[in-house]
């Protein structure tokens, strides 16, 4: 593996800030009254069960979804004022790995990398080649630059999106569960990597995880959410020492505590319950 | 059920269809406005008239070359009886040219490339590529789905055209080589009776318009489609009978319009 990025490391500024956020789709709130702020070169990891609105708070810091309360500001702009232009102007500034990969499956590996450089950049073709074979050398696939994505494996494709979310060299990166689907040394290597871009780059790292041990060792600050608020907040050294039963028990994976395993309740199930004539 | 209900039900749908022709029309509008990709990028559309008509074309020849035997058959059958058999290269050609060329080709590549297109937007959704390059800020209409709309508006008449000269050939093997009609008696009243303007060019604007119709549906289905597999496969389903139903009537209507003098 090579270091891939040789630029220094820019001042502290704020880059993102959620301000008493309420997200949700439709009738549905997901998570309300969030407050947080990320810092450029910081990683920050976001935490929390499944469903409990970590991939939710990556779509409203993209501009997928609108916020229903509060205000969220990416680089300095309230995100439910701008205009297309400017959004995708933010976005150009962004890079996001999303849960499942979502590569092109029409492209192979090394189109899939070159793909944000050739829609956003005037590179010759050797430079497009040089960065694109530099960032999948960062993610240990240099080699399978040439392969189709139904060649590689899901461990493979993870990473190859990783490389696709950072070959612009963004100052926001979000990566949604980074760790899921590699074995251990790619793990350990995707984690390095994350903090490596942040430290060297100056860039923010968001990365929206469960995986406990990985992401404790490389974040700043841990934000845990759930049953739709945020729960719990700190260094992972604090966040590790803290005698609060949420945060002790999705720490040490707890079958009993006050993490609830049911799903909530929704005004759309109890409507759906009405209609059958059953009990919600 | 009531007359109100009935009335009520009739009410419904009616603005349902009309919701979505109101969506169709946005969205063709949306096209259009992106359509200066094809200058901008002209790779990315000539990527797509290789695509859609490359695989289009075996099912377009094939078809096309059975469609000249059978109207040579029957044309031959039909005009013996006034012992006009020589006009068979006319009565093919013309069939060909005007009507058949276009309408078979658009019905072919709705249910070939149609249904392809549809599925390939409707899998690009569910599988967050296209939510993937709003988030890049690619727009994902005027990358993806501005030279998908071109590439079949440019493969449509091409492979009408093809249809037609592999269906003339047809007609002339069962005509000329089975049946033993003059050979030059069926070129020759194909020449003088085929006009370039009225036949061949009217021919060439209906496959036209039957590529931005059917390559219009395919797409719209695929970008409005449920991103499940269940909800792909109702889009794929949707774009065939949409796509054939829409041709047959503008055929109907640009007929009118055409020959009616």
């Amino acid at each position: 593996m090579i270091e891939p990025i040789d630029a220094p490391a820019t001042p502290s500024s704020q880059v993102l800030a959620f301000d008493n956020v309420t997200l949700g789709y439709g009738d549905f709130t997901v998570i309300s009254e969030l407050s947080l702020a990320i810092n450029a070169g910081e990683v920050v990891a976001v935490m929390g069960g499944s469903g409990s609105g970590k991939t939710t708070l990556m779509r409203a810091a993209t501009g997928q979804i609108p916020v229903m309360g509060g205000e969220l500001k990416a680089f300095g702009q309230s995100m439910d004022r701008l205009k297309r232009v400017e959004l995708e102007a933010l976005r150009q500034r962004m890079g996001v790995l999303f849960q499942h990969g979502a590569l092109f499956t029409d492209l192979d590996v090394f189109e899939n990398v070159a793909f944000p450089l050739r829609e956003h950049t005037r590179l010759s073709e050797e430079e497009i080649a040089q960065k694109v074979l530099h960032n999948l050398e960062a993610v240990g696939l240099r080699a399978a630059a040439h392969l189709k994505l139904s060649e590689v494996s899901g461990g493979m494709a993870r990473r190859v999106a990783l490389a696709r979310a950072i070959v612009r060299e963004p100052e926001l990166v979000f990566y949604d569960e980074p760790f899921a689907g590699l074995d251990p040394i790619s793990m350990g290597i995707a984690a390095r990597l994350i903090r490596h871009l942040s430290d060297k780059l100056g860039c923010a790292s968001v990365v929206i995880t469960h995986d406990v041990p990985e992401s404790f060792e490389i974040a700043d600050t841990v934000y845990i959410v759930g049953q739709g608020k945020l729960k719990a907040s700190g260094s992972p050294d604090s966040l590790r020492q803290s005698q609060d039963p949420y945060v002790k028990q999705f720490l040490e994976g707890a079958p009993d505590g006050p993490v609830a395993f049911d799903y909530p309740n929704t005004p759309a199930f109890e409507r759906w319950c009405r209609d059958k004539g059953i009990e919600p | 059920m009531s007359a109100t209900n009935s009335l009520a039900a009739i009410g419904a749908f009616t603005r349902k269809r009309l919701v979505v022709l109101g969506q169709l029309t946005r969205f063709l509008g949306q096209l259009v406005l992106r359509c200066g990709v094809l200058f901008q990028r002209p790779r990315l559309t000539m990527q797509q008239v290789h695509f859609i008509g490359n695989y289009s074309l075996i099912i377009i020849a094939v078809s096309g070359l059975f469609v000249g035997f059978v109207l040579g058959l029957q044309g031959y059958y039909t005009l013996n009886r006034y012992g006009a058999e020589e006009a068979l290269g006319l009565l093919v050609a013309l069939s060909l040219v005007r009507e058949l060329g276009p309408v078979v080709t658009a019905l072919l590549f709705a249910g070939r490339a149609g249904t392809s297109l549809t599925a390939e937007i409707g899998l690009m959704k569910a599988g967050e590529q296209i939510a993937a390059m709003q988030v890049m800020a690619v727009d994902p209409i005027r990358r993806v789905l501005a030279p998908r709309f071109l590439g079949g508006i440019i493969a449509m008449p091409v492979l009408a055209a093809v249809f037609s000269m592999v269906g003339i050939i047809g007609g002339w093997v069962v005509g000329v080589l089975l049946i033993g009609i003059d050979a030059g008696a069926f070129w020759s009243q194909m020449q003088d009776g085929v006009d370039v303007f009225d036949d061949v060019m009217n021919g060439v604007i209906k496959s036209i318009v039957f590529g931005v119709a059917v390559t219009l549906i395919a797409l719209f289905e695929g970008w409005q489609c449920k991103p499940t597999p269940e909800g792909v496969s109702r889009a794929t389903t949707r774009t065939v009978v949409a796509g054939s139903l829409v041709v047959l009537g503008l055929d109907f209507v640009l007929t009118a319009l055409m020959f009616s003098n």
